[in-house]
Formats: structure tokens, C-alpha cells, sequence
């Protein structure tokens, strides 16, 4: 589904991020861990055309997304809180993807209320624009807002932080049911180490913007990955 | 300005005597202070905020609460505003010493000219302490301003005499300085009162959440596949703070030929015609389209992520801009009364702003760089204006004014309007045209605007 080659970005000279190759096939759950400034948003900006590469090319569903726009349908994001227009309320900022992504009203209130539970009660119907919402409920709106329009190809970024314990277990099972009953493609990055391995199928770890361990999620996944990152930490704090 | 400032104190001894011969400088210049301190208030209401938010982190260290207020107090008196007019009345007042006042009175009166400034500085967060709640936040210094400036102005209380004599008394027996210190420390007490009670984390330091009242815009369905965009312009516009009061200022634009006409001079100066034609139309047109789109800085990215048309984004702004000239224009009508032709001068610009400047304007925004805050005022708010937005005024005003002048002085006033009216209709032609031109440039800048408008500037 979606193929990078050789895609590197620099900043003057600095380089962020450079991967060789990288396939993620259709239906994949995919998980990016690693520290910041690691590339992993450099990575998924790339890959939603919002920066242009230095070298290289990411392919979405045999598009090259920096020279076609055709991807667009099929493909959604949260990535930050400026994915969110502030001065709609919740139920206006779906009612405006749905739109732009071709879906009238009644689909997504059809898909807006099959998170009732996920939303929790603090985003439909409080008459309360996204700008002052606090930055979990915010997050949530942003999260179902990237579901709506059936897209193939979902990418979050960070979407357990400024979470509660309930609502990140629920979020869990939502991309869950995605990769496996819906074919989706999902594409997630976190620091939390525990909600990767278990949301995800599969585990990319990204350091000074390469790859350096690509693994198949199983019951041994998250101590081999806290070993990886407390080395770091151990390597880091021998440096000093 | 500063450099102004200083020009006119040094000199300002001498304009007087120049202007006022028969009159002492000292007493003419008193009688301009009342008329001062009014400009200033507006001034600092417009632009000077109590820094209020520079204390957060203060508030969980071991520090006083009384401290803490009494700090963004003693800072905002260390504000540049208290200290802008002394470039002025120092170098009048050396003038003053050098003419042979003596030195003790002109000391006495620079010293309470200070403590007026400052007296103005507390006032002014007094008076945006109240009216922050308002829907109109400016209404109460109109009217304070307007007021007091009418009382005088028609003979009521004559402020003006006041202040002169109250200055002169001052600076005659510097005794009487204790009354402005005395409503000094007054001011400072209240504000230290009404700021204590506020400093907490849920009162003043939190922003206020208001209740959303949706209007109902489904009549821009009929536009078809841009409804979306208009709906979300249209929102943009309603509530924001820097978008609304952009929206009040659009009665100065509609009223902007009454400064003019009134007066015989201007109103037979027909080339003013195409220029108060092209301004109060298109008054919304500039002042919106020349922020296209960075409007939409906050979540551009967004946008750039998503399955839009361009081009529906951009048209969705066109007939925003087309629709505010209409209505401008209709509601411009009653200018026939300065005669038919004025209105037929209007009328042809409306035409050009709808068929050439809309188009302008939108081809410079793609040169806009410059992310916006939408909550921030809009008055003398130049956030998000570069080079190309005073550049871009150049071929909006100064072209179809010149045009029209030009055409009216050598051939005739017909011509000159037949002319405006053509290009305009020939850039409604062709608009299919200018906004496959205009989205291919927006297109060709994406990766800036989006990386400009994720910093914050």
C-alpha cells in the first residue's frame, strides 16, 4: 500500500530523516516509536505531501503523493492540534471533513455515534468551539474527525497523548477493529511503548532519522523494545 | 515618530510664538493638553495591554500575591507609552528655560505632565477591565473620548480651560502637585484592588468560554460544491475576533465619502470620485482578500491534507469579496444625493473591484507568508502584513484612480467611466482564466505557506 524509496529530508544541510526503503502493505497496523526529533513526523508530513522531499519518493497506492493528488481521497490524518479549525464547534468540524470528503450529513452522524462511548459525552451537542475545548477532548474530536469518508490509509500522530486511561484503552480497540475487520491501513506513532506494541502489528524503530529495527509484534516485542530505549539511556548517561 | 516628536518639541516654542504672536507659548501649549491626553487614551486603549499574563508563572513560586500585583503594576508604569511624551516635553522644556521661564515652575510642570501620563496609563486598564466583557469593547472609550471631546467642543465644560488653568496653577505653586498625585495613587489603589481579586488561575487568567449561537447558513447551498467553503468563511468572519471587528470597521468604509463630499472642494475633484468608489466598494475586498490566505494559517495544513479543490477554496473567497462590493455598492446608493454622476463613478468602480482587484489581491496572497492569530484585535493590528500587502494597494487604488483621472482631465468624464467599467467586465470574462492562474500559484508556493504558517511569528 504504501512504498518509500530512498526518501531523505534535510534542513540545511542537517539531515532529519533518510530511509532506504520501507513497505507497509494494505492492513497493516504500523507503529513508528522513537525519541523526539527522531523523524517520525518528518516521516508521516512526507508522506501527507505537507513537506517536500530532498531525494526520494513515498508511494500510496502506486501514487507518487509529491506529484499527484489523487492519494487524497483514500487517505486521512490527525497529526497536531492545527488539523483542527478552532472557531467550529465539534459537530460543525465533521460536518466540514464530511463535505470535503464527499459525506452528507446523515453519514457522519452514523459515524459520530458509534463513538458516543469514545467521545464520553464532552464533545456532541456542548455548544462549545474546538478552541476551547481542553486538549484531550480536542484530540478525540480531531481523532474521529480523520475517520470520517471511509479512507484506506489513516495516519496519527501521537494519538495517546493528553489522553485519559479510559479513553486510550478505547482508542486502542477503535484502531484495532480498523486494521483487522476494515482492511484499514493504519499508521500511528507514540512514545508510549505499551500502546504500540499493542495496538500494533508491526513496530518501526526510528533514531536520528533512520531505520533501526523493524519488527513483527509478538509477546516479546515491548521488553525487547524497553531494552532497546534503556540502553540508549544507559550508552547516553556513560557518554556524560 | 519619536524623531517627529522631538522635531516639534524643540521647535514647538517657536511655532507658537509664530501662530499666537500676542498670546504667551507657555498658556497656548497648556491649552493642547486636554486634546493630548484624549489622543492618548485612545491611543493606549487600542494598543497598550496590562501585562497581565507575564505573571502565570509567577503565581505558584513563593511570592506575595500583593507582590506579585503590585509588579504588574510598577511594570506597566515602566510602559513606553509614559515615557513616549517626554520626547516632546523635555526639549519644550529646555525651550521654555532657554526663553528665560525659570526652571523650578518648568520642572514642576514637566514633573506633572508625567504623573498625567501615568495617571492615564492606570485609567486605561481600569477602563478595559470593564469593558473586556462587552460585545462592543470599544464603546465605552468612544464614548468617554467622544464626550468629554463634545462637552468641550460645544461650550459645556470647557476641559480645555481646566487643564490649562489647573497645569498653570500647578506650576505656579507646586503645591497644588499634590492633586494629581493624590488621584495617581487613587487610580493605582483600584487597580491594585481589581486586579487582586482577579489574579487567579480561573478568573482573568483563563480565557473566557462563550456558548456557540450557530446561525443558519444553508442558503449557501446554492453555490453548489463551494457551500462548504463559504459556510466555514462565513464562520471564519462571525467569530473571530480580528475578523469581527474588520466587519464594524465596514461602516467607516461605507461612510468614507462623507468625509469627502460634504465639501464642495473635494466633491468637484472628480478623480477623488473613482478613488472613494474603489474604497468604499471594495473597503471588505481589501481588507479581507489582502489576508487571503492567511486566514486560514491556523490549520493550513489541514486543509493541504485533505481532499480540496483549490480552486472551489479560492472561488468560495471571490465571491465572498464579489458579493461585499454589491452590497456595498447598494447600500452606497444614497451618495446620488451629492449628484448622479458621484453614483455613476461608484458604480464603475464596484465593477472594477469585482472584475480586476478581486483578482489582485488574490494572486498577492499567494505571496502571504505570515501566519494570523485570529483572536487578536483588529485595529491597528498588523500581524500577517508584509511588503507585498502595502505593494499590492498600489495597483488596487492608485491605477483605476489614476486611469480615471487621467481619462476624465484629457477626454472625458464618459470615457473615463466606460473605461473602469470595461476592464472590469473584461476581468469577469476571463475569470475562468485568472483563477486557473491564481490556484497554479497557490499551488507552486504550498510547501512555504505551509512551512510559514506553522511558526509563529
Amino acid at each position: 500500500m504504501i512504498h518509500t524509496k530512498d526518501i531523505s529530508k534535510s534542513y540545511s544541510g542537517t539531515q532529519v530523516l533518510k530511509i532506504d526503503e520501507l513497505d507497509i502493505p494494505k492492513g497493516q497496523s504500523f507503529g513508528l516509536v522513537g525519541n523526539n526529533g527522531a523523524g517520525k513526523t518528518t516521516y508521516f508530513s512526507l508522506l501527507l505531501d505537507l513537506i517536500n522531499p530532498s531525494t526520494g519518493t513515498i508511494t500510496s497506492n502506486d501514487i507518487v503523493v509529491s506529484q499527484s493528488e489523487t492519494w487524497k481521497p483514500f487517505t486521512s490524518a490527525f497529526i497536531d492540534e492545527t488539523f483542527l479549525i478552532g472557531y467550529l464547534t465539534p459537530e460543525e468540524y465533521f460536518y466540514f471533513i464530511g463535505d470535503l470528503r464527499g459525506q452528507n450529513k446523515a453519514d457522519v452522524d452514523a459515524l459520530t455515534s458509534k463513538f458516543e462511548d469514545f467521545f464520553n459525552g464532552e464533545i456532541i451537542g456542548k455548544k462549545k468551539y474546538l478552541r476551547d475545548l481542553s486538549k484531550g477532548n480536542q484530540k478525540k474530536a480531531g481523532i474521529v474527525g480523520a475517520l470520517i469518508g471511509n479512507p484506506e490509509v489513516i495516519v496519527l500522530d501521537e494519538p495517546f497523548a493528553n489522553l485519559d486511561p479510559t479513553t486510550q484503552i478505547r482508542l486502542k480497540q477503535i484502531l484495532k477493529d480498523l486494521a483487522k475487520k476494515q482492511g484499514v491501513t493504519v499508521l500511528v506513532s507514540s512514545h508510549d511503548l505499551m500502546h504500540v506494541t499493542d495496538v500494533c502489528e508491526r513496530i518501526v524503530v526510528l533514531e536520528k532519522g533512520e531505520v533501526v529495527k523493524d519488527l513483527e509484534t509478538n509477546p516479546t516485542t515491548l521488553k525487547e523494545l524497553e531494552a532497546h530505549f534503556a540502553k540508549s539511556a544507559v550508552s547516553a548517561s556513560e557518554e556524560e | 515618530m519619536i524623531g517627529i516628536f522631538v522635531f516639534l518639541g524643540v521647535f514647538l516654542f517657536k511655532i507658537l510664538t509664530k501662530f499666537f504672536p500676542e498670546q504667551d507659548p507657555f498658556v497656548v501649549a497648556n491649552g493642547f493638553v486636554f486634546f493630548w491626553i484624549l489622543g492618548e487614551m485612545g491611543m493606549r486603549f487600542f494598543l497598550q495591554k496590562l501585562p497581565v499574563m507575564s505573571v502565570k508563572p509567577l503565581l505558584t513560586l513563593p511570592v506575595k500575591r500583593s507582590t506579585v500585583v503590585n509588579f504588574v503594576l510598577g511594570k506597566s508604569a515602566l510602559s513606553f507609552f509614559n515615557f513616549f511624551p517626554l520626547f516632546l516635553t523635555i526639549p519644550f522644556g529646555i525651550s521654555l528655560i532657554n526663553n528665560g521661564y525659570p526652571i523650578s515652575q518648568v520642572l514642576t510642570w514637566l514633573l506633572a505632565l508625567f504623573i498625567i501620563s501615568l495617571i492615564a496609563n492606570f485609567l486605561n486598564f481600569i477602563l478595559e477591565a470593564f469593558s473586556s466583557d462587552l460585545n462592543i469593547p470599544f464603546l465605552p472609550i468612544l464614548i468617554l473620548v467622544g464626550g468629554l471631546y463634545g462637552l468641550n467642543h460645544f461650550g459645556i465644560i470647557s476641559f480645555t480651560e481646566i487643564v490649562a488653568n489647573g497645569l498653570l496653577a500647578i506650576s505656579n505653586n507646586p503645591i497644588y502637585i499634590l492633586i494629581p498625585i493624590t488621584i495617581l495613587v487613587a487610580l493605582y489603589s483600584f487597580n491594585f484592588k481589581i486586579l487582586r481579586k482577579k489574579l487567579f488561575l480561573d478568573a482573568s487568567l483563563k480565557t473566557k468560554v462563550k456558548d456557540v449561537k450557530a446561525a443558519d447558513l444553508s442558503w449557501t447551498k446554492r453555490f453548489g460544491d463551494i457551500a462548504p467553503f463559504m459556510q466555514l468563511d462565513l464562520k471564519l468572519i462571525w467569530r473571530n475576533k480580528r475578523t469581527k471587528s474588520m466587519a464594524f470597521l465596514m461602516v467607516i468604509g461605507l461612510l468614507y465619502g462623507l468625509f469627502f463630499y460634504p465639501q464642495p472642494t473635494y466633491r468637484d475633484m472628480e478623480f477623488m470620485w473613482a478613488f472613494i468608489g474603489i474604497f468604499s466598494t471594495g473597503f471588505f475586498l481589501i481588507n479581507f482578500g489582502q489576508f487571503i490566505p492567511a486566514w486560514d494559517s491556523g490549520y493550513y495544513k489541514m486543509l493541504m491534507s485533505q481532499n480540496i479543490k483549490y480552486e472551489q477554496y479560492l472561488r468560495s473567497k471571490w465571491i465572498l469579496m464579489t458579493m461585499s462590493v454589491m452590497i456595498m455598492f447598494i447600500l452606497g446608493i444614497p451618495y446620488i444625493f451629492f449628484g448622479w454622476k458621484i453614483l455613476i463613478a461608484h458604480f464603475a468602480a464596484a465593477v472594477y473591484n469585482v472584475g480586476v482587484n478581486t483578482h489582485v489581491i488574490m494572486w498577492g496572497g499567494s505571496y502571504n507568508r505570515k501566519k494570523i492569530d485570529l483572536d487578536k484585535k483588529a485595529a491597528f493590528n498588523y500581524q500577517g502584513t508584509g511588503a507585498v500587502q502595502w505593494l499590492i494597494g498600489i495597483p488596487l487604488m492608485a491605477v483605476p484612480m489614476a486611469l480615471f483621472g487621467l481619462l476624465n482631465w484629457l477626454i472625458g468624464f464618459e470615457l473615463a467611466i466606460t473605461t473602469l467599467i470595461v476592464l472590469g467586465v473584461a476581468g469577469i470574462v476571463l475569470h475562468k482564466q485568472f483563477m486557473a492562474m491564481i490556484t497554479q500559484k497557490y499551488l507552486d508556493s504550498k510547501y512555504k505557506m505551509i512551512a510559514a504558517f506553522g511558526k509563529d511569528s
